[in-house]
């Protein structure tokens, strides 16, 4: 009884001012003065630690380019890593204020939790991994298979539409920690391994012995694009976090990289001038610094080196651009224009 | 008397070695088939064991393929990760804070277990123990730098944990068992109601509950780091559990105690607490070591939800691709970091409880 | 008040409120606590509804009747990902029970032969069991748990080159395989009988007793209670026309068709749980054992009887008393500590359940239901304890 009196003195002594308020997380994070940044913490390549501690990965690029674009400095982000049961929880009660951990963007998270994605950094597909001991050539061929699978995710649910779909049967084994649900692949408990296809080339890059000795099917059995979520009811942080996301694209597109950066500050082309507050009004319209984009780009990068950086060629995963190139590169990532 | 003549040696039909073995392993058939069935016991698991474990184990290897070559444990892969599993994610050049911070709550512990600091100045030792605890761990002052409680972790934090909950718990733990015995219905029923649901339901429920249910739970604008609120769920169970403790402390005073005090004219609070509570505690030292014990184990549940006390620190330590496959070996050390500080505690309030009967048992 | 003159002038001094009157003070503290607790559960529910409404959070549990759209690894009642959440959860419910009983049945077991054993008069038959008992205790049970399941999995081959112990039976990193006989209602009638073996033998020990004390001599309770539980079945099972057929585990596939299923989850768990708690038990039984007074062995051993009968007839039901209350709390430490099943991957409520919330964001509704569940469980073992414990009393003249 009085217990719980104690635990709300003890909660009013050491809370922080998150501003869970509706309208208020804009102003909140600026006046905390860094962005509270909900993310993985355990895939390689979206966000993990490196052997020095510090987060790296193409989700906390984006959550580094938010606080660039508020503060000036990339750096003004504290991170919280989430499992994926806490992760909706820790944005609905404003313990972070935006999420960017390879979440699915779905009806049911944007109409019934309260939450609301703001663009999409990611376009993935659900696939499977599994020995080449085995000689499995095809998804379809996994008639009776037993299946390591996490619990909680959409990858569950796709995982038994698509078996259902095929008339086919499998034996899951639903195993919550990353590490263990690997672990419980590696040892062979399990003949096949699901989740989305980059977690599964981060896995094999980086948890598996000898990445040769395992294959990523060809099947690709769901849709999941991939992006970051905030509160509902904050519009003007939403659109930050949006435009954010959106710049690094964009200056993909107009070939902006954080090395040539200050040189295209003198460039000709008004795309390019409003891209980086040369000519104003785009920044001030955000309730941002006019250089909001050009901090992004000069201490993150563009979208394209982020990618080649955490998850691409310069990366362990090795990833291919795929349906993540430029719009006019082939591929689904098509920027809203700045202007 | 002047001459001692020598004492002749026992008759070794009913003592020495060999007597003592007829006696005490073969002295019926069915006893001579348990030493036989033991001695099976032994030998096949300890040689094979003592092989693995030291014979053919790799202490210095520095990849892994070198390590599984001997077919042993590698014992290496600890000497690589043995920092990562101890203290987690905390900043590779601050360690030496945790681990001083490590030895002041051993120390705590220990002091609790010394009779001569039974008295005052056990509660001033423990307020200022946990905050230099929390000073060493944060900074911030005195020019240490500031630390995250994200980034806390190993085996501190599991003390940490323990030890924080079973301090904080006790002053709850203590109400609550007086509350339980009060003549007053309605605040017995309170209390009933707290200790049987929280004693009802598994601890990992309740660290759900804290890492999932409690933000929504506090008005906006408030939140609490995901460490405080797995800490908050220890010490809301450590109490339940703890009141029952000293609630059997409780009944086992006599009623002339009580009787005694009244008569005197001490108030409730003054009765309780000079007269029926330092008894009462003392009968229950040894449950209070073996609720320890079991907090103490208990809070490596927190690798469920995502804190990295010691237990969460091996796996990761486990999860590096270039170090992968020697789970074993890692559990069989934090087994024996965890036995350690169990056994010895345990051990010691067996200690205790031979030493404190002060004919309380007749 | 009443009048003071109508009982002679000797009544009470008229009562005020006083602060020094111990049922006013008591009647005050009660109200402020009740208040407190009110007020604060006050706060936190019109917090929790509060935060949900403006965060447009769904709430109730409606969410139950909806496809659950997942599969689940094991299950004692026919599941698939078209049944409803309240189907899945029912699974998860059936598994804890599961675990938990059959734990409960092999830690007693294994427990009270640890603890006996602790007391043996062979010295080192005493000093394993006591080894045991303390690596057990000391040593947290999630890790025992990660360290069985790694053990089976790590230390098992694959289904493909599984261990073929004997003749239909496999062991592999998958499970072990035994043959099982086929589906048949002879043995749904087997079943009955083996349940009817239970209310025969309540009735044959209440007949005994009464015929014992009437005329003193003992009828054979132990080897007629044997009879009853191996016969009933099988009468059961000779009505149903005696099938004789066995369901052989084939490899086929990835896997072994057919047969009857120990998973690598379900092992890992029930070795962890029956080992650590049998650690617990043994300790309750040996203290319970040593309460027995010694002149109860010297008595019996001046009658003649052997060290085990001593132990069988006169020491242990003595101890029961003893034993019972500690052990009621081993057996729900059991249940409870069957959650941690969420780390090996059992299918267990708890993993269930959590599933469930993360697929619905329903996060209260889901730890509703697993406190509930386990509470409910808590309680039916703690008043079935009670009752045998009532049961088993000892009557004091």
């Amino acid at each position: 009884m009085k217990l719980l009196a104690t635990a709300a003195a003890a909660a009013a002594l050491v809370f922080v001012a998150q501003g869970a308020q509706a309208g208020a997380t804009f102003d909140a994070v600026k006046s905390k003065g860094f962005v509270q940044c909900g993310m993985n913490g355990s895939v390689g390549g979206f966000g993990a630690p490196d052997a020095k501690g510090e987060m790296k990965g193409l989700d906390v690029d984006l959550c580094r380019a938010v606080a660039a674009a508020m503060f000036g400095d990339a750096n003004k982000v504290k991170h919280t890593p989430l499992t994926a049961q806490q992760r909706f929880t820790a944005l609905q009660s404003g313990e972070v204020d935006m999420l960017a951990r390879n979440t699915t963007q779905t009806l049911t998270r944007d109409a019934s939790l309260g939450l609301i994605g703001a663009g999409v950094n990611y376009y993935d597909g659900q696939g499977f991994i599994v020995t080449k001991k085995l000689g499995v050539k095809s998804a379809k061929e996994l008639n009776g298979a037993t299946v390591c699978v996490q619990p909680g995710t959409t990858t569950e649910l796709n995982l038994a539409d698509y078996f259902r779909a095929n008339k086919l049967t499998f034996k899951p084994v639903v195993i919550e920690k990353l590490d263990e649900v690997v672990g419980a692949y590696a040892s062979g408990r399990c003949d096949v391994y699901t989740t989305d296809v980059s977690g599964l080339a981060s896995t094999r890059a980086t948890q598996l012995p000898n990445p040769d000795d395992h294959v990523i099917l060809p099947e690709v059995i769901s849709k999941e694009p991939l992006g970051p979520l905030v509160r509902q009811g904050d519009d003007t942080w939403l659109v930050v976090v949006r435009w954010a996301l959106n710049a690094m694209v964009e200056a993909e597109e107009y070939g902006i990289t954080s090395a040539n950066v200050d040189e295209m500050l003198k460039s000709d082309n008004p795309n390019v001038k409003r891209i980086l507050g040369v000519t104003p009004g785009g920044g001030k319209a955000l309730g941002l610094d006019e250089k909001w984009a050009y901090n992004i780009i000069k201490q993150v990068g563009n979208y394209g080196e982020s990618f080649d950086r955490n998850v691409g060629k310069g990366s362990p995963l090795k990833l291919d651009r795929g349906v993540n190139a430029l719009w006019n590169a082939g591929g689904l990532m098509y920027a809203w224009p700045i202007r | 008397m002047t001459t001692a003549t020598e004492s002749l040696p026992p008759p070794t039909a009913t003592s020495g070695p060999i007597a003592w073995m007829r006696e005490r392993l073969f002295s019926s058939p069915l006893n001579i088939i348990l030493t036989v069935l033991a001695v099976w016991l032994v030998l096949m698991s300890l040689p094979p064991f003592i092989e693995w474990a030291l014979i053919k184990a790799n202490f210095t290897a520095n990849t892994s393929q070198e390590c599984r070559a001997g077919g042993g444990a590698c014992w290496a892969f600890i000497g690589q990760k043995y920092r990562l599993m101890l203290f987690g994610l905390y900043p590779y050049d601050e360690q030496w804070r945790p681990l001083i911070a490590a030895i002041i709550m051993i120390g705590m512990i220990i002091a609790s277990g010394m009779q001569r600091f039974w008295n005052m100045s056990l509660p001033i030792i423990w307020v200022g123990g946990l905050i230099a605890v929390a000073v060493l761990m944060w900074g911030g002052i005195f020019g240490l730098r500031y630390v995250e409680d994200t980034q806390w972790g190993g085996l501190p934090l599991t003390l940490i944990l323990s030890t924080f909950g079973i301090a904080l718990a006790f002053p709850f733990g203590v109400l609550l068992a007086l509350g339980r015995r009060s003549r007053m219905p309605a605040i017995k029923t309170l209390c009933v109601l707290y200790i049987e649901l929280i004693r009802g339901v598994p601890l990992i429920s309740m660290l759900f509950m804290s890492s999932v249910m409690l933000p929504l739970f506090l008005p906006e604008g408030f939140s609490i780091d995901k460490l405080l609120r797995a800490q908050i769920a220890i010490i809301m169970f450590a109490a339940a559990y703890l009141a029952e403790v000293v609630r059997g402390g409780l009944q086992a005073i006599p009623k002339g105690q009580y009787e005694g005090a009244d008569s005197l004219g001490l108030s409730y609070a003054q009765k309780m607490g000079f007269v029926v509570l330092p008894q009462a505690l003392k009968i229950v030292i040894p449950p209070l070591c073996s609720l320890f014990i079991a907090v103490f184990k208990d809070t490596s549940l927190v690798v469920i939800i995502g804190i990295y006390d010691l237990m969460q620190s091996t796996k990761v330590a486990l999860t590096d691709s270039a170090w992968r496959g020697f789970s074993i070996e890692a559990y069989v050390f934090v087994s024996a970091i965890y036995f350690i500080f169990c056994y010895g505690m345990s051990k010691y309030s067996q200690n205790l409880e031979v030493r404190l009967a002060t004919g309380h048992k007749r | 008040m009443a009048d003071p003159r109508v009982n002679g002038g000797q009544s009470a001094p008229p009562r005020r409120l006083s602060w020094n009157d111990p049922d006013v003070r008591s009647v005050v503290y009660q109200v402020v606590a009740v208040a407190l607790v009110g007020i604060i559960g006050w706060f936190l529910v019109s917090n929790t509804l509060h935060n949900l409404s403006i965060r447009n959070i769904s709430t109730g549990f409606h969410f139950l009747g909806r496809e659950a759209g997942f599969a689940i690894g094991e299950s004692p009642i026919a599941y698939g990902p078209e049944n409803t959440y309240s189907r899945a959860i029912l699974v998860g419910i059936l598994n804890t029970i599961r675990i938990a009983v059959i734990g409960v049945i092999l830690a007693t077991i294994i427990g009270t032969v640890i603890g006996i054993a602790r007391l043996s008069k062979n010295w080192l038959v005493a000093k394993l069991s006591m080894i045991y008992v303390e690596v057990i205790r000391n040593v947290p049970l999630l890790l025992q748990l990660f360290f069985w399941y790694a053990i089976i999995t790590e230390m098992l081959p694959g289904p493909r080159q599984a261990l073929n112990v004997m003749p239909g039976v496999f062991m592999s990193n998958r499970g072990i395989k035994v043959p099982a006989p086929t589906e048949h209602f002879a043995f749904d009638l087997a079943a009955i009988g083996f349940l009817l073996a239970f209310v025969l033998i309540f009735i044959m020990v209440n007949l005994a007793k009464k015929r014992q004390d009437a005329t003193g001599k003992a009828f054979p309770v132990y080897r007629g209670g044997i009879l009853l539980l191996v016969g009933m079945p099988l009468l059961g099972w000779l009505i149903g026309g005696a099938p004789w057929e066995l369901d052989v585990p084939k490899l086929q596939g990835f896997n072994f068709v057919g047969g009857a299923t120990l998973t690598p989850e379900f092992a890992a768990l029930l070795f962890g749980l029956v080992l650590y708690t049998a650690g617990f038990i043994a300790e309750v039984v040996r203290s319970g054992i040593q309460a027995v007074n010694y002149g109860q062995w010297e008595a019996a051993s001046a009658i003649g009887l052997s060290r085990s009968q001593t132990l069988r007839l006169i020491v242990l039901p003595q101890s029961l008393r003893v034993i019972i209350p500690p052990m009621t709390s081993q057996y729900l430490n059991l249940t409870k500590n069957s959650s941690l099943a969420v780390a090996i991957g059992y299918p267990d409520i708890v993993s269930i359940a959590n599933t469930t919330l993360n697929q619905t964001g329903q996060a209260i509704e889901g730890i509703m239901i697993i406190m509930a569940v386990y509470l409910s469980i808590s309680l039916s073992i703690s008043v079935f304890m009670n009752w045998y414990n009532k049961h088993i009393a000892l009557v004091e003249r």
